[in-house]
This record gives C-alpha cells, structure tokens and sequence, in this order.
C-alpha cells in the first residue's frame, strides 16, 4: 500500500537562504553588498572623524591658489605666481611628452630588436636576446637612475665647452651635452613659415590620397603603381620648393655658450632624457618579445604558400606575414604603451616635474591636501588608461579575424 | 649513333673511393660561420657591426672590472691606488655589504635572524616550487615557515607567531569538520573560529609581555636593503595569489553585483601607477584607519602592494579560466560536482597551470616594483644607495660600481624566476606533442 504524501511545501524557509541554489546567490549578492557597504561606511567614518580631529576639511579651493614653486621644464606659460591648478596642468602635459617620447622611441627600439632576434645571424640573435634578459630583469627604476647619473654626473660641465681649445666641442656646432642637460636647435618661425606648414600637412593629405588611389587601382585593374618614391616625392618636394620660394622663414636658433651657460636651442633637462630613454629601452625589450612571440605566431606555412605563389622575401613580409602579426602585436603593445604611462610617474625619482612631481608632490606637500591631491593623481591615470584602453577595443575590433 | 656515346665514355670506376672527410669549407666551425655569420653581405655586414659592438662594451667593462679595487676605506684611496688609471672601486660593496643587504638600522649582531631565514625560504618552497623531487613531509615546514621567519626577523615573544599559527589550525579543524554538510559553512565558520583564536591569543600576549624575550624584538622601520626588497616581494606575492583566485572568480561569476565589485576593483587598481597607491599608504591611508590606530609604514605598503598584484593576479588567472575548454565546466557539472568542488577539483588546478607563466610574469614585475618604496623614502636596496650610501662622504661619487651591484642582484633574482618558470611549464606539460 502506497502512503500518499503531499508534495513539500513551497514555503519558505530560513535554510533554504543558503542551500537552495535559487536563492543562494542572491543571499552572497547581499552579504557582499552589505560588506562593502559596511566597509566604506567604516572608512568613511574614521576619515570623517579623522579630519575634524586634525581641523582639516575636504575642499579643493587650493587648486586656485598661487603655487609658490617653479618648474624648471613646462610646455605652457607657467611661473611662481601661478595656480596650483596651472601646475598641475603643465604636469600633465609634461607627463604626456615623456610618455608620447618614450612610446615612440620604444616601439623603434622594439621593432628592431624583436626582428633581430629572429635574424639568422647567430651573433646578433646572441646579441638582442642579451639587450631583452638584461633590461627585462632589472627595475626599471634603476635604469632611470643610471642614466640620470650619466647625465648629471658623467657628462662635462657647460664650462668644458669654453676657451680656444676646449676639452669637449658641440656635435654638428647644434648640439651640446651637458650635465645641466642637452642644448638642441631651437627653430624660429618667421614671417610666411605658416604657409610652409600649411604646405606640408597638404602634402600628407596629398601622400595618403595618392597611396589611395594607387590601391584602389591596384585592386581594381591590377595594375601596381610605384609606392615608396612618388610617397617620399609628395610628402618632401613642394615643401622643400616653397621653403626656397618664401626665402626660409624658418630659422634654427642654435645654443652658443655665453656667460656660464649655454644660451638659445632648447634645453632638454637630464631628467627628461634619462626618464625618456630609460621607459623606452626598458619597455623596448618588452616590446621586441611581443614582436617576436607575433612573427612566430604566424605559421611557416603562410611564408611557404607565399613563397609558393611566387612572392618576394620583401612582399611576404609585408603583405602575408606582418598582416597577420599585428593582429598578435598590437595589443600587448597597447598595454605597454599604458606601462610607459604609468611608469612615467617614476619622473618623482630624478626630480622631472610630471603631474606625480607637481600635483602630487610638491603641492601636496605645500598644502597638505593628501586625500584630494592623490584621489585627483589616481583619477588622471585612471582616465589615461580608460581612454587608452578604449582606443585599443576600437583597434582590436577593427582588425580582428572577422570569421562567418 | 647511341652507341658512338657508350664508346665515348673511356673509364668506369668499379670500385668505391674510400671515405673521405667533406671538404673543410662544409664542416666544423667554418661550416657553421658561413651559415650562422656570414650567409650573406647583409649578414656579414650585421655580424661585423655586432663584433664592433661587442668589442666597444668589452674594452670598456672589462678594464673597470678586472682592474677593481676591493679593499679601501674611501672613494679617495680608491682613487689613489688606482693612480688615475681605470678601474672601479669594488671596495664600496665589500665595506657596505651589511647595509646594502640589511639596511643601516638593523643591529649587528642580529644579522644571522635574516640570514637564516633566507637560508630557510629555499627549503620551505622547495616541496612547493619541485613538488615531484621532494619529499612530500617537507610541506609541514612550508605552513610552519611564515611564522618562524616572522620570528627570525621581527623577534620579539614567541607567543605571538604561536599563536597566529593556532588560529589557522583552528579554522582548519572547524572546516574540516563543517565542509561535509556546505562549503560555506565550513568556510565562514573557519574563519570565525580564527578570528577568536587570534583574540585570545592577542590578550594571552600582551597579559605575558615580558621584556625577556628570545629573541629582541626589532621594529619594522629598521628593516632596509635587499632583505626589505626580499620581504616586500616574498609576502606580497604570496598573498596576492588567494586574493586574485577570489578576484578573479569573482569576476566570471554570475553574481552581478559581486561582479561588479570585483570588476571595479581591478580596473581601478590597474589603471593607476604603483606609486599612487604608495603614496595612499604614506599619506592618505592613515585618515581612513581608527582614530589613534598607528600601523607601521611597512605593513601599510604591504596592504597596498598586494592589493596592486592581486588586481594583476586576477587578470591572468581570468585568462586562464577563460582558455579552459567549456567541455571542462560541463563535465564537473554532470559529475554532480557543487560549485565549490567544481572550482577547487576540476577548474582551478587546469587555469592555474595555464597561468603559471603570467603569474610569474606578475610577481618578477612585483619584485622589481618593489624598489619604488624608495620615492617614499624606504630604504630598500635603492633606497640606501641613494641616499645614506651616495650621501655619505667616503663614497659620494662611486654610481657605477653600487647601481652595477643593485642591477645585477635583481637580474640573477628575476632571471632565475624566469628560467624556473620554463622548467615548470615543461614538467606540467602533459599534451604530448
């Protein structure tokens, strides 16, 4: 005989919170949230506490203030009088060259490493696979400090450049190094130079149109029209001619030493430099095994068809090989772009005014306004990254396999 | 006229010529340059420009090095030795030694604590770091070791690392004992049982303080040189590798708000630089804390460092979630398996060894990063070089020989990191190929 039962109650029970699996997770969602929320409250709390105690409040009026404090190297009009809020932006815009310099730089060095390493030369492979091991694995902190100190400590003086007969003499009579920094040719727009910039950007647009329609009747006609020289050709020629024709308004201002120092020419602090090249040597490395491990990726049978259909070494290169390997390349070198920026703080190390040098050092030392001056530092990077990153999804998805 | 050609043959050999070596431009060393130095003008050209490179370096370091001066009170005896000519003035490493490796604060005679407890960090990884060439019984040191290296090296009551081991021994009999009936269960109520643990433990210490200590109690401000670096790096990473399994889970969850905590946690940590939250440990994280409440500086970088590297952490675990074949999720599940028991018997021990490689990667930049504590003013390794070293008056001016030092104790730390990274991806590689 069969005991007929009801089937069990739907009803809720209190276990069943944690071992029906319908509500499991919302009983983690809320213990979580209530944990967080518990844990800001707390901070909060303290923080609150914490300042009134100190007789401090949260208030950003500071930014507008007058810094107090020079930078010895900006981009914008900027001295002592300024806001701190004008520091920050010359930070900003100083952490921004060093990165855009590095970046560049490094992908140079990068891309010519990692090909090299791939070289059948076994010297050369020998050689970079070296310049990778040792940059890789030693902080890049030292690195900047290494070369800070061959620009600060090793290089000669301003006055060894003076007399008759000096100990060092300018490169090219344009270019100075020295341990307050390096003195470069400084170009000075005359009257009409607009016109010979303007000439130039028409060039580029012009080079990119032509290299257009050379594909485009490429891929229409097959008929292959000459690249490299017409390219070289537009870009160069009718700025060079209307340079010529406008009688050269644009002059080089080259640094002569007078007094105890070197004047005219750009100044390129040694901070600059060695926080440059260091990010760009150091990241290079980074850079040229990403290259690499994209080139090897690429699988030897593509070369062979290639090879196969006829191509030369040069166009399997470029057109079947490179092709595919940026798909693999570019986004870790994305990130290392961000690497870049974000190891640019370091610029606090060797004393170039980044927005880490003015905004969170020295004016946070002035003022004492730690939370907001580091919540606003954290929030620069954090929008750097973000736009970086975001550009790279743009990117990736624009190159990416596109499969049916 | 076919046959005029048979005649025009006049010799056919019938015998073999004997063996011969082949001719010497294909054999041996000649053979090998002319394929890997010279196979053509490009090539001849690059291997002539990297000996000339090579021969610059060369002629340049090897004077300095090998004419060094290893025994000197100062850079200026140094100099007068070398009498002008060059060579570089070792002497620096072998006078500082201790405060390069110990920093300036840390007394003397206390030097063996350290020593010993890096000595011991090769035996406690070693069952972790070669779990197949040695023996199993070692893994007992391994859980005991934070806690005698604790001791080593901070001194001070024995008690109170007794004690924080008891509190882990606790929790795990209570989680041994509650996991049977959920997993939850048993992993709140460890943690709770450790929490108490850990309070009684805390009043029995301070109600036992005597001033009569084993050991002398060394305070963390007075750590410095390579062992902070060491210890920075060592603690950091360890930790950060519970943390960023759980970050990482909690991001391929499908919890949405325990997802989003996770996910903004992570961006946020990633998309700033290290020395932004080295200043929040410096500055701004002591006005989040209790009133009163003085961490020391170390533990708040500490706090702050594995927060960084558990962000990195997370992202690679994440990745190797996300490689493992959905096949693998399905079978735990048609195995009955719980999420739990999925997670810790099937999926985790596959992601991790596919993110062997990026873990690495992670904790070798960690270690490296860990010289930054000197912009706040640590003096880690860097740290003393720049400061208290190069400041001083008998070395001011011997960059080379200290920064030389500082690099090449990170490149054989880092380097050998790496190079052990590969072993292990050979020794886990089971896909026979």
């Amino acid at each position: 005989m069969t005991t007929l039962s009801d089937p069990p109650r739907e009803s809720f029970r209190l276990s069943m919170l944690i071992n029906d699996t319908r509500y499991r997770s919302y009983t983690f969602q809320f213990i979580a949230l209530v944990a967080v929320i518990a844990l800001f409250a707390y901070l909060g709390s303290n923080l609150m506490y914490n300042l009134r105690e100190a007789g401090l409040n949260i208030s950003y009026g500071f930014l507008s203030e007058p810094s107090g404090y020079d930078i010895n190297q900006t981009l914008i009009e900027y001295d002592s009088q300024s806001s701190h809020w004008r520091a920050s932006v010359a930070g900003i815009l100083n952490t921004l060259l060093v990165a855009f310099l590095a970046c560049l730089t490094a992908t140079i060095l990068g891309v010519v490493a990692g090909v090299l390493r791939l070289s059948n030369n076994w010297l050369v492979r020998k050689l970079m696979a070296g310049y990778v091991e040792a940059f890789r694995n030693v902080p890049v902190l030292i690195w900047i400090i290494i070369i800070f100190t061959v620009m600060t400590a090793v290089l000669p003086a301003p006055s060894a450049f003076r007399g008759a007969d000096p100990d060092r003499t300018m490169l090219l009579d344009a270019f100075a190094f020295t341990n307050r920094g390096v003195y470069i040719p400084k170009p000075v727009w005359l009257e009409g130079s607009g016109i010979v910039v303007g000439v130039f950007i028409a060039s580029i647009i012009g080079m990119i149109a032509y290299r257009r329609y050379a594909t485009k009747l490429l891929y229409e006609t097959g008929k292959l029209l000459p690249m490299g020289w017409p390219s070289l050709a537009i870009l160069f020629v009718p700025t060079i001619l209307m340079f010529f024709i406008l009688g050269r308004p644009i002059e080089l201002d080259y640094p002569a030493l007078k007094g105890f120092n070197f004047q005219g020419g750009i100044q390129i602090r040694g901070s600059l430099i060695a926080l440059w090249f260091a990010l760009a040597i150091y990241t290079g490395a980074f850079i040229a095994e990403n290259v690499r491990a994209g080139i090897q990726a690429v699988s030897k049978g593509q070369t062979e068809a290639a090879a196969s259909l006829g191509l030369r070494p040069r166009r399997i290169m470029n057109l079947v090989i490179l092709p595919q390997a940026l798909r693999v390349i570019i986004p870790p070198l994305i990130s290392n772009y961000l690497n870049i920026t974000k190891n640019s703080s370091l610029a606090i190390a060797v004393g170039y005014m980044d927005i880490t040098g003015t905004l969170g050092g020295i004016t946070l030392n002035q003022t004492g306004r730690a939370i907001e001056t580091v919540l606003l530092l954290m929030l620069f990077y954090l929008a750097i990254s973000l736009a970086i990153s975001a550009l790279m999804n743009v990117y990736n998805n624009a190159v990416k396999l596109k499969e049916r | 006229m076919s046959d005029t050609h048979q005649q025009s043959i006049a010799f056919v050999r019938d015998t073999m010529l004997p063996e011969a070596p082949p001719p010497t431009a294909e054999t041996g060393i000649v053979k090998w340059m002319r394929e890997n130095l010279f196979s053509n003008v490009t090539n001849g050209l690059l291997t002539l420009a990297a000996l000339a490179a090579i021969y610059y370096l060369l002629s340049g370091f090897m004077p300095w090095l090998l004419n060094g001066i290893w025994d000197a009170p100062s850079i200026r005896a140094c100099r007068e030795v070398l009498q002008g000519e060059v060579g570089g003035c070792f002497a620096v490493l072998t006078e500082r030694w201790n405060q390069l490796l110990f920093g300036f604060k840390y007394p003397d005679e206390e030097y063996w604590r350290p020593t010993l407890a890096f000595v011991l960090l090769f035996a406690a990884a070693a069952p972790v770091m070669f779990p197949n060439h040695v023996p199993k019984a070692l893994l007992v040191f391994t859980g005991l070791y934070p806690f005698l290296a604790y001791w080593l090296i901070w001194g001070g009551p024995i008690l109170s690392p007794i004690f924080g081991l008891l509190g882990f021994v606790v929790g795990y009999l209570v989680w041994n004992r509650l996991v049977a009936q959920s997993f939850a269960a048993g992993f709140f109520g460890a943690i709770i049982a450790a929490m108490i643990t850990w309070w009684l433990g805390g009043m029995i210490v301070e109600a036992m303080a005597s001033e009569n200590t084993l050991l002398a109690a060394v305070p963390s401000r007075d750590m410095g040189g390579f062992m902070l670096n060491m210890i920075l790096g060592t603690v950091c990473v360890s930790l950060s590798i519970p943390f960023g399994i759980a970050l990482a889970l909690g991001r391929q969850s499908d919890m949405p708000i325990i997802k989003w905590i996770c996910v903004i946690f992570i961006e946020f940590i990633r998309g700033v630089p290290l020395i932004t939250l080295l200043f929040v440990a410096n500055v701004v994280l002591a006005y989040f804390l209790p009133p009163g409440t003085t961490f020391d500086l170390i533990l708040r970088v500490i706090i702050m460092i594995t927060m960084f590297a558990s962000a990195y952490i997370a992202e690679v675990i994440r990745g190797g979630l996300a490689a493992l074949p959905k096949g693998q999720y399905e079978a735990a599940d048609s195995l009955g398996l719980d999420y739990p028991q999925a997670m810790r018997l099937i999926i985790l021990p596959q992601a991790l060894k596919i993110s062997i490689p990026g873990i690495v990667n992670v904790a070798v930049g960690l270690f490296k990063d860990t010289t930054l504590v000197s912009v706040i003013s640590m003096f880690d390794l860097v740290g003393m070089i720049r400061g208290p070293i190069l400041a001083s008056t008998e070395w001011n001016g011997v960059y080379w020989e200290l920064l030389g030092f500082a690099a090449l104790l990170f490149f054989v730390v880092c380097y050998g990191i790496s190079q052990y990274s590969q072993w292990l991806e050979r020794q886990l590689q089971t896909d026979h190929r």
